[in-house]
């Protein structure tokens, strides 16, 4: 065993000493440039309106909804079984602020409408900013009725408030707002959301989603860098200290209400980004998107990706989604038949997803990329064990 | 010591009437809460009446609690249903805290296996009584067996293996699961609902209580739910390995040094829930004469739902909770209109929790003690 420990340890001197010191010294900076720049020009490879290209657009989106869902699930450790509903306000607030929804309404900030259309038109980053607003009150409210509650009940809570406004969302056609406008469009849509416009570069188009690319992308930056800073600042560290144990955390001297209210409200402010850049790409805003499927869906990103790890919810979200939006309806739909078998692999589709779900978690129960915490955490707890045999196995505990 | 303590309860409410008015919203709060429903909408009855028909060109209006008492009946025969697969979720939650969102679609696999069963039988609405009777108590043992081992099966593959890992884990594979057993149900029955023969003639009536009418798929309903959930009583609180079950279910540490087989125990709570789950699935097939494989979805969220609104991990808050939650149902189905119903029921649960945040009747898992 320690052989190997210090074959591996030579190897790794090794390669170390290949690397040029200038890249060994800031490796991860280095590394996260590379990313950045091959995330830039990856478009550039394939065609502006590919499949591949579409698939992406969608992954990115939901890599902001997972890095959300990780702030509430990940540190603050509240099993959030209703984030759809930041999906919802996200989408309704470009449904609300960029439509001619609201017909009676006349108000015009740089949006891509024309002047004279009814409606409430507002530029895509004030619509962006109005969501966080709503989403960050709405995840707010909702975590209230949750401060008392315990594990499994906080999911259970947050699951009943997405169902809530899923319902509300289908049925808002029934509420009346007035002057014959409604609250939402059910299940019929609303459609014709304006395209987002930015001065200097012009609308955007669904010929050509390049532009798509690089909004999503440059979103993705933003909330990545605003996580890691989350992450490590002062309010990160009370999120895991709550987590690990509350009463202790308590103690210790951090306002329990306050933290865990910002971490709904954080949470929920990044659901509400994503929903407003994806309700705007899908160009409608429909009621029966709203459903509790989703939830899990983005859940099982951050678990399978490992809970409470940044770039474990990345990945799992990148993973997750190139295989329901692209792999399964794209590349491997027509397999079946390449095989002489009469069915499409759409009709598998979840079948297939559930499958994969199963497997991944039972060959790496602590998820593809773990935090780092934790993982000392698991070893720590295997190393303390192993202590304890070697104790109890030989009295003169002095071989261990 | 309980004199004491009421003393200065007393005397700190007095000095403070927002402590008062607190602690009797979160004594009485949940109860009038309850209440509400059925109250306003028999009061409205009695005073507004309710329209039964057109005579004349006038609606032929009625003032009485006949309509409050049929909406009760059958939310106590649906609710009878949730109960049974309420059943299931807390005896899994109760023995390995997960959240099993499987159960609902072991649930649909239920009616399917019934539904099929009983047409490999050929059983049809022409059936002698006594052929339908035999012929559906087979159904039923047959359902009850295939969703009890497919529960054994879905533990031992997906939930067994992450006993000690991460307790989220379990939660996912739980999903795999739950969109597995809906794809099968796809491909088995098709991807909208279909229609079953009403073998029961389910509409029938068996025998009114002072003009509220009892159908024949209330009286089965009910007729299948009460000797299982007696019997399930019975198991769990006066066999062994009933009592093993409530020792895991406390701390599996201990009872496994008391020389309980873990494995086998959790194993057999996830037969006798997969089992009621079963029964259910037969009862549903026969109460709504549609199954379809999305079904055990939101059958699964209301029955979860009961299973804590009566306090998790307790057999009998199942029971409450089901029923209550067929209730509210069946009120909200036939007041408000079904496409608030969900809402209605989810509402109910948030005033719960925030009431009464460890259910009606008091949760019974590891933490509680």
């Amino acid at each position: 065993m320690s052989e190997l420990r210090a074959q591996l340890q030579e190897w790794r001197e090794a390669i170390a000493a290949l690397v040029p010191s200038w890249l060994a010294r800031r490796w991860s900076r280095w590394l996260a440039g590379a990313l950045i720049v091959i995330g830039i020009v990856l478009p550039f490879f394939f065609a502006p309106a590919s499949g591949f290209l579409n698939a992406t657009i969608i992954a990115l989106a939901y890599v902001v909804m997972a890095l959300g869902l990780n702030v509430v699930v990940g540190f603050a450790g509240l099993l959030d079984l209703g984030y759809v509903a930041f999906y919802a306000f996200g989408a309704y607030a470009v449904g609300w602020f960029g439509s001619g929804f609201f017909f009676n309404a006349h108000i015009h900030v740089l949006s891509s409408a024309l002047g004279t259309a009814p409606g409430i038109h507002l530029n895509f980053v004030l619509i962006l900013l109005c969501a966080i607003g709503i989403t960050s009150v709405a995840g707010t409210i909702i975590g209230l009725p949750t401060l008392r509650l315990r594990g499994d009940y906080i999911a259970i809570v947050t699951l009943a408030f997405g169902e809530i406004i899923g319902v509300v969302a289908v049925n808002g056609t029934s509420i009346h707002l007035g002057g014959g406008e409604t609250l939402t469009a059910g299940n019929l849509g609303i459609s014709a959301l304006d395209l987002p416009y930015f001065p200097g570069i012009g609308n955007f188009t669904l010929l050509d989603l390049r532009p798509w690319y690089w909004l999503i992308f440059v979103i993705v930056l933003i909330v990545l860098f605003v996580n890691l800073r989350l992450r490590d600042s002062r309010i990160g560290r009370a999120w895991i200290a709550l987590r690990e144990d509350e009463i202790a955390a308590v103690s210790m001297g951090i306002p329990l209400v306050r933290t865990k209210l910002m971490a709904y409200a954080i949470g929920a402010a990044f659901g509400g980004m994503s929903g407003v850049f994806l309700g705007a790409y899908a160009t409608t805003v429909n009621a029966s998107q709203f459903a509790f499927s989703f939830s899990i869906f983005v859940l099982a990103m951050i678990i399978v990706g490992g809970l409470g790890s940044i770039w474990g919810a990345v990945l799992g979200a990148l993973l997750l989604s190139y295989i329901n939006y692209y792999l399964i309806p794209d590349v491997l739909n027509s397999l079946p038949r390449t095989f002489g078998l009469n069915f499409d692999l759409t009709q598998l589709s979840f079948g297939i997803f559930g499958f994969l779900l199963v497997l991944v978690m039972v060959l790496r129960p602590q998820g593809l990329f773990p935090e780092r915490r934790r993982r000392l955490e698991l070893t720590a707890e295997i190393a303390a064990e192993d202590a304890q045999l070697v104790e109890a196995g030989t009295p003169t505990a002095g071989a261990a | 010591m309980s004199a004491i303590t009421a003393r200065t309860s007393i005397r700190a409410s007095a000095e403070r009437p927002l402590a008062l008015l607190r602690r009797y919203v979160g004594r009485w709060g949940l109860y009038v809460a309850l209440a509400a429903l059925p109250v306003y909408y028999g009061v409205h009855d009695l005073s507004h009446g309710y329209a039964v028909g057109v005579a004349h060109g006038q609606p032929l209006m009625r003032h009485d609690l006949s309509q409050l008492g049929f909406n009760l009946v059958e939310g106590i025969s649906n609710g009878a249903i949730w109960a049974l697969i309420a059943m299931g979720y807390t005896l899994v939650y109760g023995i390995i805290e997960l959240i099993n969102f499987a159960h609902g679609d072991v649930f649909t696999m239920g009616s399917f296996t019934a539904v099929s069963f009983w047409g490999t039988l050929g059983l049809t609405i022409g059936t002698s009584t006594l052929g339908l009777i035999g012929g559906l108590v087979l159904t039923l043992i047959v359902a009850m067996l295939v969703c009890g081992s497919l529960n054994v099966l879905i533990e031992r593959v997906a939930y067994r293996p992450l006993r000690n890992a991460p307790k989220l884990a379990p939660l996912i594979t739980a999903v795999g699961f739950s969109f597995i057993l809906q794809n099968v149900g796809l491909l088995w029955q098709g991807g909208s609902p279909v229609g079953v023969s009403d073998l029961i003639q389910e509409n029938n009536a068996v025998f009114h209580i002072s003009g509220v009418i009892v159908h024949r798929a209330d009286v089965l309903a009910v007729a299948v739910m009460v000797p299982l959930v007696v019997l399930l009583a019975w198991f769990i609180t006066s066999t062994r390995p009933g009592r093993a079950m409530r020792a895991t279910a406390q701390d599996p540490e201990a009872a496994r040094l008391m020389g309980i087989n873990v494995n086998h125990t959790i194993s057999l709570t996830f037969l006798i829930g997969g089992m009621l789950a079963g029964a259910a699935g037969l009862v549903y097939a026969l109460y709504e004469t549609t199954v379809w494989y999305f079904q055990g979805f939101e059958a699964g969220l209301i029955a979860f739902t009961a299973a804590v609104m009566g306090g998790i991990g307790n057999v009998r808050g199942a029971v409450l909770g089901g029923l209550l939650i067929g209730c509210i149902q069946q009120l909200s189905d036939s007041r408000l209109g079904p496409q608030w119903t969900e809402a209605v029921v989810f509402g109910y649960l948030i005033l719960v929790m925030t009431l009464q945040p460890r259910g009606l009747l008091g949760e019974e898992t590891r933490e509680a003690g």
